[in-house]
């Protein structure tokens, strides 16, 4: 595919992502290896990305850059035009906490740590006011649906429910962009669509959300597929028929397995 | 982060594991508590030690049988044969720089009061023994000279034996039988309280030394012979003086070693003070020791602590925690868990230095001091122990936090 290595023109006049020549080695002894090699990319705001590609082609290295968890070996990254790789450890620290929410697939909530209190971690980090803050987690949990959850621990709530727990973390702060690194890789297919309904509700509002996905049907919510291959972009496409993710649900039988609990 | 929420989620953190919190604060617990009790029973000593001494009377001078090599004083009293009641009239005759002079014997001994009895010490004297000793008789009389001299069995009864023997009557006048000689009471002492030592110095009977050496102790030397000289300022002549007369009195050639040992007051408090100072700087460092191990026990904590939450500071990075917070969140938890410890020590220290004291009737003065240090200490051995794992935590990437298993 001839098409696929050039990057995609943004055609709205805001980018929130641009990236060029950035690469990641990890030194493992002796051995170098090169999980991205060199990648090129924009991204514009309110875009809703899905990147695809096989197990080790370095989708969750280049999530952990974008998310300025991890450094790239070369290249640049541009964040709301700000050059991260100038940044210091304290101002990746304030990036991490107002403008990005971050999405694991593993949910990474603190244990023995309830879930308003989960979801107010990181205004903890924010200097802001103690009765705001309750008020902020409050609203970011009923916006993923657990208004009536609020007092639960994370092991007294399904995947798909701690899951929602992690989205109304990251979404508190109100950043500018999602990075969700396979968040429905450990829930049914339903509950994952569940999850993808929230993600399209938020790139509505304007929130840029970029995730990675293995399965299609996942990466069908998305208006933009990135599949990686060994390091590199091997096509880079809008995806036309995107589809809603309330309509599907909606088309859906109502299975007992509604919410099912996860291991 | 603000410090309260730190302090809240620092607290949080410990209670999730009460017990490892609690054995970990036990070190501090324990050297505080340690440090305190030491130093309190130190001072208590040293306080003691001066009260008594100074309370013989300040001008006097006391000779003890057996020389200082020998550590006569220590074991042989009542076994040495050195000091008669000859040397005691000589030095009363011949030391123009001694002003009094009290020959000391003791017993002790069962004394029977009609159907009373008490078991106390009888303390042989001369008849200048109260003037010496700046003490008051309540009732009746001391001895006289004359009643030394004959060897009368009269004697003097402490507060407590009065008590105790003459609960409602009044013990002048009345009869005592000490070891079965019967021995008429002719004057009760003023009430002198505990010594420092909490003895009860009210616990006695006076009575001439010459009675107590033929009547009852059965032994023809002296426990101790008292002096005092005429001013402070003559203490060193006195002291002088007693030795010659004594060396000779007693033949001793030019280069041999005294028989007897003579002790001023000066001295004593002196030689005292300086042991019990050495004795608390000692029991206050080996309780400082512990202290250390403390501080080590939650160093070693708090690094088991970041390792286990590692995942938990990655996840905190992730949403923006910075390095300082969480450096501040763990060096408030080793901080709590140090000054949480010192508090409960402080407590604890104090109750074990009363216990001590009521058990073993020995004094202990908890000084403000005391508390400052040992809190302040355990406050330092807290950021100086925490500090090594927050920064450890503090210094982690994010990512690498994350991955941690
Ligand atoms: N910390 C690390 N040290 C060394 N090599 C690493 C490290 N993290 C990732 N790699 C390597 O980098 C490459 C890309 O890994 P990455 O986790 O980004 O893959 P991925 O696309 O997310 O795979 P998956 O779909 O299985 O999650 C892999 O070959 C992996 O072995
Ligand atoms: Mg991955």
């Amino acid at each position: 595919m001839a098409e696929a290595i050039v990057p995609r023109p943004i055609e709205s006049g805001c980018r929130i992502i641009g990236i060029s020549h950035l690469s990641k080695t990890y030194l493992l002894g002796e051995v170098e290896v090169h999980a991205l090699r060199g990648l090129t990319l924009d991204v514009a705001c309110g875009e809703f990305v899905a990147i695809m590609g096989a197990s080790g082609s370095g989708k969750s290295t280049f999530m952990n850059i974008l998310g300025c968890l991890d450094i790239p070996t070369k290249g640049s990254y541009y964040l709301e035009d700000i050059e991260v790789g100038r940044l210091s450890r304290d101002e990746l620290a304030r990036i991490r906490n107002r403008r990005i929410g971050f999405v694991f697939q593993g949910f990474n909530l603190l244990s023995r740590t309830s879930a308003i209190e989960n979801v107010e971690l990181p205004l903890l980090y924010s200097a802001l006011p103690g009765k705001d803050r309750h008020q902020r987690a409050m609203e970011a949990l009923q916006k993923v649906g657990l208004g009536d959850r609020v007092h639960h621990y994370p092991n007294q709530l399904s995947g798909g429910q701690q899951q929602r727990v992690a989205i109304a973390r990251a979404l508190v702060n109100n950043p500018a962009i999602v990075l969700a690194d396979e968040p429905t890789g450990n829930l049914d297919s339903r509950t994952s669509i569940e999850i993808m309904d929230i993600f399209q509700q938020l790139n509505e509002q304007g929130i840029t959300i970029i995730l990675v996905t293995h399965e299609l049907d996942i990466a069908q919510f998305a208006r933009r597929h990135i599949t990686f291959r060994d390091g590199k972009i091997r096509a880079d496409r809008i995806n036309p028929n995107a589809r809603n993710a309330t309509e599907v649900l909606a088309e859906m039988p109502l299975g007992e397995d509604d919410e099912e609990d996860e291991a | 982060m603000k410090i309260g929420n730190i302090l809240l989620s620092a607290f949080r953190a410990l209670q999730r594991n009460k017990m490892r919190s609690f054995l970990t604060m036990l070190g501090i617990i324990i050297g505080v508590a340690a440090v305190i009790a030491m130093l309190a029973i130190g001072q208590g000593a040293e306080f003691s030690v001066k009260q008594q001494i100074s309370a013989l009377g300040t001008n006097v001078l006391i000779i003890f049988p057996g020389s200082q090599a020998t550590g006569g004083i220590r074991f042989g009293a009542g076994s040495q044969t050195t000091l008669t009641e000859d040397d005691a009239a000589a030095i009363a005759r011949e030391c123009p720089a001694v002003a009094y002079v009290s020959p000391g014997s003791r017993a002790g001994g069962q004394v029977i009061a009609g159907n009373l009895n008490w078991g106390t010490i009888i303390e042989g004297t001369g008849a200048d023994y109260l003037i010496m000793r700046q003490w008051n008789i309540e009732y009746g009389e001391y001895f006289t000279e004359l009643d030394v001299k004959g060897a009368s069995k009269v004697c003097i009864l402490g507060r407590t034996v009065a008590d105790n023997l003459f609960p409602d009557a009044t013990p002048v006048g009345q009869t005592v039988r000490i070891r079965n000689v019967p021995f008429k009471v002719i004057g009760v002492l003023s009430k002198k309280g505990q010594n420092a030592m909490g003895m009860d110095q009210d616990d006695v009977i006076m009575a001439p030394y010459t009675t107590v050496l033929r009547r009852l102790a059965h032994f023809p030397y002296l426990r101790q012979i008292l002096v005092s000289a005429v001013s402070p300022t003559t203490i060193p002549a006195a002291q002088n003086q007693v030795t010659e007369l004594l060396r000779m009195r007693h033949k001793i050639a030019p280069y041999d070693t005294d028989d007897f040992t003579i002790r001023n007051q000066a001295d004593l408090v002196e030689t005292a003070t300086e042991t019990t100072k050495i004795l608390t700087i000692l029991l206050a460092s080996i309780a400082s020791v512990s202290l250390l191990v403390g501080g080590i026990g939650i160093m070693n904590i708090m690094l088991v602590s970041v390792t286990e939450r590692t995942r938990e500071i990655g996840i905190r990075m992730s949403v923006g925690a910075r390095g300082r917070d969480i450096l501040a969140q763990f060096l408030i938890e080793a901080m709590v868990l140090s000054l949480l410890g010192g508090l409960i020590g402080i407590g604890l220290g104090v109750t074990v230095s009363h216990l001590i004291s009521s058990l073993a009737k020995w004094p202990s003065i908890i000084t403000m001091f005391s508390i400052i240090l040992s809190f302040g200490f355990s406050i330092v051995v807290g950021i100086f122990f925490g500090f090594y794992p927050a920064r450890k935590a503090a210094m982690l990437n994010p990512i690498d936090a994350l991955r941690y298993e």
